[in-house]
């Protein structure tokens, strides 16, 4: 079986944020795989141990990827491409990333993607069912369990807390929910490994994309931190002098009840 | 330029969800004037129509299928975009819920359009609208636009109030008759776990539990004050780890991101992924025996104490006050 993985390099959003010049300053903070997305590697190398085949990790950003690629090989995934948008894009929006993304995978023929369903930094959820679009297979979202059989696929989602069993077949792309398994850590033979694994680089002139099939359709004008918050009210004396004051608060102050 | 607005209507258990006259307060800020349009899809929707109106919409379309009995994207994305090639709008508005969420990048990609995921308030009317949505898990917010073409965007649930009912108003009701064929995916079966009563997402006042709250009988308190408030009951994911109660409840980075007047935190620490679920709601309360929890920090108020005393008195309390008022 030909699995891709899309992964994506984010923030690591225990950061604290600090915004300045209107862009979120990435100096010295953390960055990880998407936590959805190690659920999404996880899942594909299960697969794969069961099926047979092969699991490559994709990934569209700067050299800086690499790194999170090299875990991906670590865990277990055979391949890493990192599409390397560094030089010839200034702002992407997801239609440029589910495009650039798209245009990649296009002539690899996977019979099964796997995403996350939401990264945790751009947060918009987009790029997993853009890319099933384009290239014109059908998708799942928010999936808590994966069976295959044959070409045909049964899947648990997760519905806003209700479990929606359904029925497809491959090829198929799907994004992944938490409760999909348990990711494992990279063990130590496998970081040795994962630095011999080939890992392909390519820009978007390899994939004969121009600067304008890019264009963002979307601008972000702004990036502001929320106002802060005034330090909270601890109450204070007997507890059912408190009760009664936050009551109060609630109805006469904050008007919420 | 007044622009047409196509909303994007959504029906669960037989009743409009609120986040369809949310969106069509949002669509009458970017219409300028122009017609609303309400889009209702199911197999059986058509008397849900006039309440749209009630709420601002001018005209409802329905498509009615056996096929669209279930939510898929290809039968709800086949009925949309023709009525979408129907209509022409110059914006679309979805509520940003599970069904928003799974079928507007399709349809965004299907016209090669943008799309403004998960917005919370909108700046400026018509063409001026700017749109804004939290990133990083809602520490830090972008405010974006849409360079040119159709604007497209999904509405966080409980951020954007309703216009208020007016029973005297009318939208006239259409149908349009659509193929729906080659449906990809089968929904064998849908086992509900979300408690009946008040949605989660759409409440007005949410009572969550955490590690604190100790056993699956320990939610009982949290029950009924949520009960007195007409609200729902939620949980930090410590609680549905310890099998307190179902991951259905999960607020929080990998759950449920709520937003509602009132949400009070009973025996939760305060973890960075349960404030990315919380944090923006309008009045927080923590109940924490300790007084250095981190929710604190994002608290408006605050009770240092045992949740198994202060919620029943709460509740007692809360009892008085409906009965005075
Ligand atoms: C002002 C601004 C400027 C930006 N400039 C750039 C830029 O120059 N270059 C750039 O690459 N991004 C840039 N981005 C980020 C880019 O817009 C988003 O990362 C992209 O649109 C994905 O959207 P998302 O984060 O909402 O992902 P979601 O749609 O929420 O992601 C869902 C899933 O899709 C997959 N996925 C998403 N993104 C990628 C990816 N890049 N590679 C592989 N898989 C992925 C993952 O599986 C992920 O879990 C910029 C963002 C902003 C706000
Ligand atoms: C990738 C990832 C995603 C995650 N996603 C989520 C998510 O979506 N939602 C989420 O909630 N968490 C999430 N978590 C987990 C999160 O980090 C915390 O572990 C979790 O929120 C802790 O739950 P808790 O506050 O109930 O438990 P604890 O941290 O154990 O806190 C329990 C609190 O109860 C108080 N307490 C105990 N007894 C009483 C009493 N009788 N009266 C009053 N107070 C009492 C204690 O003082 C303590 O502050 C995620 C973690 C990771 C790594």
């Amino acid at each position: 079986m030909n699995i891709y993985v899309l992964v994506k390099r984010t923030f690591d959003t225990e950061e604290r944020i600090v915004v300045s010049g209107g862009k979120i300053q990435e100096d010295g903070a953390e960055f990880i795989i998407n936590p959805y997305d190690e659920y999404a590697i996880e899942e594909a190398i299960q697969v794969r141990d069961a099926q047979g085949g092969e699991v490559t990790v994709l990934t569209m950003g700067g050299e800086e990827a690499e790194k999170q690629l090299r875990t991906a090989l670590a865990m277990g995934a055979d391949k890493a491409v990192l599409i390397n948008t560094e030089d010839d894009v200034e702002d992407m929006d997801e239609f440029a990333a589910a495009f650039v993304i798209s245009e990649y995978l296009k002539d690899k023929n996977p019979d099964l993607i796997l995403a996350g369903n939401v990264a945790i930094d751009g947060g918009s959820g987009q790029v997993g069912p853009r890319v099933a679009e384009s290239l014109g297979i059908n998708y799942v979202t928010t999936i808590t369990n994966l069976e295959i059989n044959g070409t045909t696929v049964t899947i648990k989602r997760d519905v806003e807390g209700d479990t929606e069993v359904l029925e497809t077949s491959l090829p198929l792309l799907v994004t992944a929910q938490q409760g999909l398994n348990e990711p494992r850590y990279p063990s130590l033979p496998g970081i040795m490994k994962a630095k011999k694994k080939p890992l392909e680089e390519v820009e978007l002139d390899d994939l004969d994309i121009d600067e304008d099939d890019v264009e963002a359709k979307t601008e972000t004008i702004e990036i502001y931190l929320p106002p802060k918050k005034e330090a909270g009210k601890v109450l204070e004396g007997e507890l059912a002098d408190q009760v009664k004051e936050l009551v109060q608060l609630l109805h006469s102050e904050a008007k919420v009840v | 330029m007044s622009n047409k607005v196509l909303v994007l209507g959504e029906a669960r258990e037989g009743a409009l969800r609120n986040v369809s006259y949310e969106a069509i307060a949002a669509a009458k800020q970017i219409s300028d004037g122009g017609e609303v349009v309400s889009v209702l899809l199911g197999d059986s929707v058509g008397e849900l129509a006039a309440e749209l109106g009630k709420y601002g919409a001018d005209r409802v379309i329905t498509v009615e299928h056996p096929h669209l009995k279930q939510y898929t994207s290809d039968g709800f994305g086949q009925a949309l975009l023709a009525v979408i090639d129907q209509e022409n709008p110059e914006v679309i508005v979805f509520g940003h819920t599970a069904l928003g969420k799974d079928l507007s990048p399709k349809i965004a990609s299907k016209l090669q359009i943008g799309l403004i995921s998960d917005v919370t308030s909108i700046e400026g009317e018509g063409d001026a609208a700017v749109f804004i949505r939290p990133i990083y898990s809602g520490k830090a917010f972008e405010k974006v636009k849409v360079k040119d073409g159709i604007k497209f965007i999904t509405i966080r649930p409980n951020n954007i109030a309703p216009l208020a009912k007016d029973d005297s108003k009318s939208a006239d009701v259409s149908s349009l008759s659509v193929d729906i064929t080659n449906l990809r995916t089968i929904i064998k079966e849908v086992v509900r776990k979300s408690s009946e009563g008040v949605d989660l997402s759409e409440a007005k006042v949410v009572i969550a539990g955490g590690r604190g709250v100790k056993s699956e009988e320990g939610f009982g308190p949290l029950k009924e004050l949520a009960d007195v408030l007409g609200g729902a009951v939620g949980a930090s994911r410590g609680a549905c780890d310890a099998d307190y109660c179902d991951y259905s409840l999960q607020i929080g980075q990998t759950g449920k991101v709520v937003t509602p007047d009132l949400y009070i935190a009973a025996g939760i620490s305060g973890a960075i992924q349960h404030l990315a679920g919380m944090s923006n709601s309008k009045i927080i309360v923590a109940i924490n025996k300790d007084p250095e929890a981190n929710i604190f920090k994002v608290a408006d108020y605050g009770i240092v104490g045992d949740l198994f005393e202060v919620v029943p008195m709460l509740t007692e309390e809360f009892k008085k006050l409906k009965v005075n008022a």
